[in-house]
C-alpha cells in the first residue's frame, strides 16, 4: 500500500482505449463463468455435490492430480536442469518435444500414450508380457496421462529460472568446498523456489482440468478412471445439473488454489 | 408416429405396423430447387451422406448441401440453440423427439436408415470372443459407449434384454473412440454399430442374435426454421427416394 501512494506522482490516468480493450478481454473470462453460476441449480447442490458419481470423481482427480504433480517433480526437476545447464546434441529437439504436449490436441496425445504404453504397445506390449500389467484403463493410466499433459509447465518454468540464475552464487559455494549437489539443494533450489512454486500449481491446474489424454488413453469408468472433468463430459448427456455441479467444484477449486498462489509466487 | 417408433425402438425389434412417408412421394422440377441448405447430420452418417450430398447437387445443379456433423445430441442441443439448420438427420429418435416437441420440426420425421448392433473384437481375437455372454469375464477388456450417447444406450438395451451382467472397463464418448481401442487391440471386446464393423479393417465382428438385438432408426426431417425451405425438402425426399436409399444401402445400412 505504501508503495502505491510513492508511484501516485507519476501515475496518469490509463488510456481509455486499455481499458475498454482489457475489459473486453476481461468479458472472455468472466461470461462463460456467469454462464455458468446462473444454470447452477443452487437448491439441489448439496444433493448433487454428496453423489457417488461426485465424490468417486473427486477423489480419484485429487490422487491423480497430484500423483503427477509429484512426479513432474522429480523427473521435471532434473530434466529442466539439464535442458538450461547442459550442452548435448539435439537439446533443441528434446525442449520441442517435452514441450509439445502444450500444444498437441489432448486426445492425440491421448493415442499416442495408447499406442506407446497399451498392452500392444511399443513399450507397454513387453511390459504386459512378461508381467501381465496394463496401463491403460486403470489409475495408473490416469496419472501418466496427466503428467504427460501437465508436466511441460513445470519444465518450461523451472528450466527458464536456471537459465535467469545468476551462476556466480553456486560457484561461490562451489570455490567454498560444497559439492554440487549440496550446492543445488542449498543454493539453486533456494534461489528458483518462487518458479518452482509457480511451476508446480501451474502443472497440478492442468492436470487436474485433464480430459482428452485421460479420455483417450485410461478409458472412463467411474470409480476407477473416471475424474472430474470425464463425469462432467458423462453428466451432461445425462444429468446436466449433476455436470454444472461438478464444474463448478473444478472452477471454485481451481480459483481457490490460483488467486491463494498466484498473488504469492508470480507477482511480487 | 413418432412415438410409435420411438417405443418400438426401446421395444427392440418389431415393427410398429407401416410407416407412411408421405414427405418423399413428390421430388420438385430442378428448376425450382436452387440455394443452399445446411444439413445437421449426426457423426455416424458421415461417409454415406458426403456421397448423398454430391449426388444431390448432381441431381439439381443450384443447389448446395453443406454439412455439419456432429453427435446427435450435440446436433440437437445446436438446434434448440437456434443454429440455422434445414434439415435434421439424427442417429436415434429420442433426440429427433425432443426436437419436435420444442416445436422446431418443419416436418414429420421419416425413417430414411436403419442399423443394428454387433460385438466387435479385434481381428485377432485375443480374447476369444464368442457371444454376448463373454461380456461379462471380468477377466477381458470389455468397453461400450457411455449412457446417453445412443450406441451406449442401445448397448443397454441389448445387454438387459440378453440378461448378461457385463464387466465394463471403460464407457466410451462416442463410438467412433470406442471402435479405436477395438482396433489398436486395447479392448478385447465392444459393442457397436454393424456399419461400424463393415467400415473397420482392423475389427471382426460377431452377430448379436435378432431377439436380443436393437432396430436403430435414422429419422429425417426438415426444420422449422429452414433458411431455405424448399432445398430442404427437396433433400429429404432425396435421402428418401430409391436413388437415395441406394446410397444408404451401399454404406452398409438398412434401407427405409
Amino acid at each position: 500500500m505504501t508503495s502505491e501512494s510513492g508511484r501516485r506522482s507519476i501515475r496518469r490516468h490509463p488510456p481509455a482505449v486499455f481499458i475498454v480493450l482489457g475489459v473486453l478481454g476481461a468479458l472472455i473470462f468472466v461470461v462463460p463463468l456467469l454462464g455458468l453460476l446462473k444454470k447452477t441449480p443452487w437448491s439441489d447442490l448439496p444433493e448433487l455435490l454428496t453423489s457417488d458419481i461426485v465424490l468417486d470423481a473427486l477423489r480419484l482427480s485429487i490422487i491423480s492430480s497430484v500423483a503427477a504433480t509429484a512426479i513432474a517433480l522429480v523427473l521435471g526437476v532434473p530434466l529442466a536442469w539439464l535442458l538450461a545447464r547442459v550442452e548435448f546434441p539435439g537439446r533443441r529437439f528434446v525442449r520441442a518435444v517435452v514441450t509439445l504436449p502444450m500444444v498437441l490436441p489432448p486426445v492425440v496425445g491421448g493415442a499416442a500414450l495408447l499406442f506407446a504404453l497399451g498392452r500392444r504397445g511399443l513399450v507397454g506390449g513387453p511390459i504386459y508380457d512378461v508381467t501381465g500389467f496394463v496401463l491403460p484403463f486403470s489409475i495408473w493410466g490416469v496419472i501418466i496421462a496427466n503428467t504427460f499433459v501437465a508436466m511441460p509447465f513445470l519444465v518450461i518454468t523451472v528450466e527458464a529460472a536456471f537459465i535467469n540464475l545468476d551462476q556466480r552464487f553456486e560457484g561461490a559455494a562451489a570455490t567454498l568446498g560444497a559439492s554440487r549437489l549440496t550446492v543445488f539443494r542449498r543454493v539453486t533450489l533456494p534461489m528458483i523456489a518462487p518458479s518452482l512454486a509457480g511451476g508446480l500449481v501451474l502443472t497440478w491446474a492442468r492436470a487436474l482440468g485433464e480430459f482428452g489424454a485421460t479420455a483417450t488413453f485410461a478409458g472412463n469408468l467411474q470409480g476407477r478412471t473416471q475424474t472430474l472433468p470425464l463425469a462432467v463430459f458423462v453428466s451432461l448427456e445425462s444429468d446436466r445439473g449433476a455436470a454444472i455441479a461438478i464444474s463448478l467444484v473444478l472452477v471454485v477449486i481451481s480459483l481457490v488454489v490460483l488467486i491463494g498462489l498466484r498473488d504469492r509466487w508470480w507477482l511480487r | 408416429m413418432v412415438s410409435c417408433c420411438a417405443a418400438a425402438a426401446l421395444l427392440v425389434t418389431v415393427s410398429c405396423g407401416s410407416e407412411t412417408h408421405d414427405s418423399g412421394t413428390e421430388v420438385n422440377s430442378s428448376t425450382e430447387i436452387s440455394g443452399q441448405v445446411v444439413v445437421f447430420t449426426a457423426a455416424s452418417l458421415t461417409d454415406v451422406f458426403g456421397t448423398m450430398a454430391t449426388a444431390f447437387e448432381a441431381e439439381f445443379p443450384g443447389a448446395e448441401v453443406q454439412l455439419n456433423l456432429a453427435g446427435s445430441s450435440t446436433l440437437r442441443e445446436q438446434i434448440l440453440g437456434g443454429a440455422p439448420a434445414g434439415v435434421f438427420a439424427s442417429a436415434d429418435e429420442r433426440n429427433m423427439e425432443v426436437v419436435g416437441s420444442a416445436g422446431e420440426l418443419g416436418s414429420t420425421p421419416a425413417i430414411f436408415a436403419r442399423n443394428s448392433l454387433q460385438i466387435a473384437v479385434p481381428a485377432s481375437n485375443p480374447g476369444g470372443v464368442t457371444s454376448l455372454a463373454d461380456l461379462a469375464d471380468p477377466d477381458l477388456f470389455v468397453g461400450i459407449c457411455a449412457e446417453g450417447v445412443p450406441c451406449g444406450d442401445f448397448a443397454r438395451m441389448v445387454l438387459d434384454a440378453s440378461g448378461v451382467e457385463a464387466s465394463i472397463d471403460t464407457n466410451e464418448g462416442d463410438v467412433r473412440a470406442l471402435l479405436t481401442k477395438i482396433e489398436a487391440d486395447e479392448l478385447d471386446v465392444g459393442i457397436v454399430y454393424a456399419t461400424d464393423v463393415a467400415s473397420s479393417a482392423g475389427v471382426a465382428g460377431i452377430k448379436i442374435p435378432r431377439e436380443v438385438n436393437v432396430e436403430v432408426r435414422y429419422p429425417i426431417a426438415t426444420l422449422a426454421a429452414a433458411p431455405n425451405p424448399g432445398v430442404a425438402e427437396a433433400f429429404v425426399a432425396f435421402v428418401l427416394s430409391p436413388e437415395g436409399q441406394d446410397i444408404i444401402v451401399a454404406g452398409g445400412f438398412g434401407s427405409a
